[in-house]
């Protein structure tokens, strides 16, 4: 069975279907899910803020590209590093040790790539298992707990790129580690990172991934992170977009187990037309969990935001304490947001709440720093630092922080005082 | 309001099933069941309309046509069968009522029992209200008509309006709810019976509360009420609407349209107690609610909506408001209260096109037994809406572990210079403050009817006197029973 190019996007056209040996039952499903829907449009409720028409009308091949180094995408100096570069393992690029806890191994040399927990019903994730490239492994032995973080750099380089990649992360039992995701391009326009992160947290596990987006203005980014938590664990995951054409995150958590945290913090920062699109989705499968979500931003130019955040309370998952926040500043007249806070309760013994709000940066404090001496800018900078400085906080890394303030820096040509 | 004591609340308690469950025998002047070109022109010629209107009709019955139900609002039922539903009924009569005194005495009896005879409703206001009594499709009754002309207020059932002041309703009609809004706005637009009209000259103070009642009576119709206020340049109306519903086994449908116009300056007060039977304890029966409600406000005037929902099986509801002109205000108040296994998918949208609009949001979900109740609401700033203001707060209380509390706000802001504020909390009825009235010989269902009405004081505060009597008492009664 293969890819009908009649009925499908122009961008399948140069594209070859993946060689790895993911389930046959995985590869037959995407391919028919993809032969018999067109791209989502915005009549689909997850889409409705999100046009892809352009996505529909760009043609994007695969192929590997060598980069000289990654110095400047080395977010955290002290880390394991595996580098993929258009989606290909980069072996010069990457560490050359690794810690005795953990072991990592790339998709495309297993035998088996095993029945994923990705969703067949999702254009992107079908599209990510009909044309995977490559693919990293993570196990993290049972009571590890890493010292140092693990970094997986995905670089795109060169014109009109896609990427279809994936990443699998095991935390074991009583495990702690902390894994860092950047995504960066050069050298092309138009290129696609398509990305799933299937993350399972196992008994009192604690894992925390920081994932920093800083592509060009012309790439699309759609990923997603799969989370599943088994009892007792810990999963925190922070996202700072800084850069990006058309950004689109899905975090879907799975909480399977009792007394598990969830954290969900995200920074988005735009400027020009970007398009960024943060959808979130908790599942509360069982009592006495508890789960923390609070995405900010702000627009400047024409760009555009979009929080969707959806928290789903089964039955008899009682004992919940689910809350919700999204704060968004619009410095722009042109610049959009739209908002969309959800919460689903099946059970009654529950708190939650959600929170969303939308304004502008305070005229009296603004005027207040002003009679302090601050010049306008450096006032507008100093009040976005402390409005997006709260998620930025979360980052508990900090050689992270400290690259953060560093793109700032070269992005805005402003410091986050943290 | 203070004067229900709770000697009243459990004397209300006692009464478990549905109380206003009764049919009242009246010929009927019925139309044929069912729904074509024909049916509506037999409506359109019983009720003598002028040819546009006919029109009207049947262009919203041609777009209705191509139409499909809507099925993204968080409710689940059986789709009702258009083509088994009789357009028209209306109760036979020789004549017109001038005063109360001349309508049928079987009449009468039915609106005692509905709790609405004027006897009742001068006792407890101490004022003069205007009841346009619809009783299935066609208004029976106007009163206050003389004391309201002097003012110049045109209040009468929306047929009469078409006859006597059809440049107004030509005008006006379907410019804020078009024909091909929704599935059921065209529906309703095809196959409306009657409703009420109202008209404020410019700035007239209405002196006194408009109310109309409603009420299903004939088995198997559906009623298509449609409501358009005008509110002139400058003037005031508070304009109520209620409603009770007898007891029946097969799912009746209910589409209305309320166009609200608030010209420059103009306020308009729209309150709804809605209490349409909600089918049985089984989830047999009951009322299928799905209304489209819009408002809009031209320069300085405000629109504001409080509505106390108990009622009906499904409920399908989202009173709006467009602030078009600068300055403009929009409210919106809600109480929905859902037991057994009532579905509701209600909330409001606010749509920002003048500078400095405010609108306000509060809304009250309370979901007992196995019931969904679902808020929706869109806020939308468009990009010349400067300096516009939005305040939401949504609350939903949980009664038992098998009802679900569900909350879709979607916000939308295209405008740097405004300010969006949303929150909403779900959460379990205070155990430590039922515990607390346990402890002062309170019992637990009085305890859960004094905490749901503190729960929802806001908003039945913004309810006109007379109104917020018998929210209370709905509150009370729609619990009953729904200790978790």
């Amino acid at each position: 069975m293969s890819v009908d190019l009649n009925s499908t996007p122009l961008f399948f056209s140069e594209l070859k279907e993946t060689i790895l040996p993911l389930s046959e039952n995985e590869k037959k499903n995407s391919i028919s899910f993809l032969n018999e829907n067109k791209l989502p449009t915005t009549r689909n409720e997850a889409w409705k803020y999100t046009r892809l028409a352009k996505l529909g009308k760009s043609k994007f091949i695969s192929s590997n590209s060598e980069l000289e180094s990654i110095d400047q995408y080395n977010i955290d100096p002290s880390a394991t590093t595996l580098v993929f570069v258009n989606g290909f393992f980069s072996e010069e690029l990457s560490s050359n040790d690794c810690p005795d806890n953990l072991t990592w191994s790339l998709l495309s040399q297993k035998n088996k790539i095993e029945e994923t927990i990705s969703d067949e019903s999702e254009y992107f994730n079908c599209l990510n298992s009909a044309f995977l490239v490559e693919g990293v492994e993570l196990n993290i032995a049972d009571k590890a707990i890493m010292k140092n973080p693990i970094q997986i750099i995905h670089v795109l380089n060169g014109d009109a790129i896609i990427s279809n990649f994936r990443i699998v992360v095991n935390a074991g039992k009583s495990s702690e580690a902390s894994i860092i995701t950047g995504f960066f391009s050069e050298n092309g326009d138009s290129q696609f990172s398509n990305v799933i992160s299937e993350i399972n947290v196992a008994e009192n596990a604690k894992l925390t991934m920081d994932k920093l987006q800083y592509e060009t203005e012309s790439t699309f980014h759609i990923s997603t992170e799969k989370v599943k938590q088994a009892r007792n664990s810990v999963f925190t995951i922070n996202t700072a977009t800084l850069n990006g054409g058309l950004v689109r995150n899905n975090v879907v958590v799975d909480v399977d187990g009792e007394n598990c945290n969830t954290h969900m913090n995200g920074a988005y920062l735009l400027k020009n037309k970007q398009h960024v699109d943060n959808h979130t989705l908790v599942n509360h499968n069982v009592p006495n969990c508890d789960s923390f979500e609070l995405y900010k931003g702000v627009m400047d130019d024409k760009s555009t935001a979009v929080f969707n955040g959806k928290v789903i309370v089964h039955k008899d998952a009682q004992k919940i304490n689910a809350f919700q926040s999204n704060g968004n500043v619009l410095i722009s007249d042109d610049a959009t947001v739209n908002s969309k806070p959800e919460l689903e309760i099946f059970a009654d013994d529950v708190k939650c709440s959600h929170g969303s709000t939308t304004g502008q940066l305070d005229d009296e404090a603004i005027f207040y720093l002003q009679c302090r001496g601050l010049s306008k800018k450096s006032a507008h900078q100093l009040m976005v630092s402390a409005f997006i400085g709260e998620v930025l906080e979360k980052f508990e890394n900090e050689n992270v922080r400290t690259y953060i303030n560093g793109l700032l820096k070269s992005r805005f040509n402003w410091d986050y005082v943290s | 309001m203070s004067k229900y004591t709770e000697d009243e609340l459990a004397k209300d308690l006692e009464v478990q099933e549905y109380k206003y469950g009764f049919t009242t025998d009246i010929e009927s002047d019925q139309a044929p069941i069912g729904l074509n070109e024909d049916i509506i022109r037999f409506i359109s010629a019983k009720k003598e309309e002028p040819k546009w209107l006919l029109d009207i009709r049947l262009e919203a019955f041609e777009v209705w046509k191509g139409m499909v139900e809507p099925e993204w609002a968080h409710v689940q039922y059986t789709k009702p069968d258009f083509q088994a539903i009789r357009y028209y009924s209306a109760p036979k009569q020789s004549k017109k009522f001038e005063s109360w005194d001349d309508v049928d005495e079987e009449m009468k009896i039915t609106m005692k029992k509905l709790g609405i005879s004027l006897e009742e409703q001068k006792r407890l206001t101490g004022t003069n209200v205007a009841v346009d009594f619809v009783m299935d499709s066609v208004s029976v009754g106007t009163s206050f008509k003389a004391k309201l002309k002097e003012l110049g207020i045109i209040f009468c059932s929306f047929s009469e309006a078409v006859q006597d002041h059809p440049e107004l309703v030509r005008e006006h009609m379907g410019t804020v709810v078009p024909t091909k809004d929704n599935f059921y706005a065209a529906l309703n637009s095809a196959v409306f019976t009657d409703g009420s009209f109202c008209y404020i000259p410019k700035g007239v103070r209405c002196p006194m509360e408009l109310s109309t009642y409603f009420r299903i009576n004939e088995g198997g119709t559906g009623q298509f009420e449609r409501t358009l206020v005008i509110a002139d340049k400058g003037s005031y109306v508070s304009y109520l609407e209620g409603c009770t519903a007898p007891q029946r086994d097969e799912n009746q449908l209910h589409a209305a349209v309320v166009e609200l116009i608030a010209k420059d300056d103009a306020e308009i007060k729209y309150s709804t107690v809605q209490n349409w039977y909600p089918g049985d304890k089984n989830g047999v029966g009951g009322i299928f609610n799905f209304v489209t409600k819009r408002g809009i406000c031209g320069t300085n005037a405000k629109i504001s909506w409080t509505q106390v929902e108990t009622g009906s099986a499904v409920t399908w509801k989202y009173p709006s408001c467009i602030l078009k002109g600068d300055n403009s205000i929009g409210e919106f108040f809600s109480v929905a209260v859902t037991n057994n296994f009532q579905q509701a998918d209600t909330g409001t949208k606010m749509i920002h096109l003048g500078k400095n609009t405010k609108s306000t949001i509060i809304s009250k979900g309370i979901s007992a037994g196995k019931s969904h109740n679902s808020y929706r609401g869109l806020v939308q700033i468009h990009k010349n809406a400067t300096n516009s203001r939005n305040f939401s707060q949504c609350d939903s209380l949980l009664m038992t572990d098998e009802c679900g509390a569900h909350t879709y706000p979607y916000i939308e802001c295209k405008n740097s210079s405004s300010k969006i504020e949303h929150e909403a909390t779900t959460s379990k009825i205070g155990e430590d403050q039922i515990f607390y009235c346990l402890q002062r010989g309170i019992s637990e269902e009085k305890a859960i009817g004094l905490i749901v009405n503190g729960y929802c004081k806001e908003v039945l505060n913004q309810l006109p006197m007379e109104f917020a009597v018998e929210a209370q008492k709905l509150l009370s009664i729609s619990l009953e029973g729904s200790v978790g």
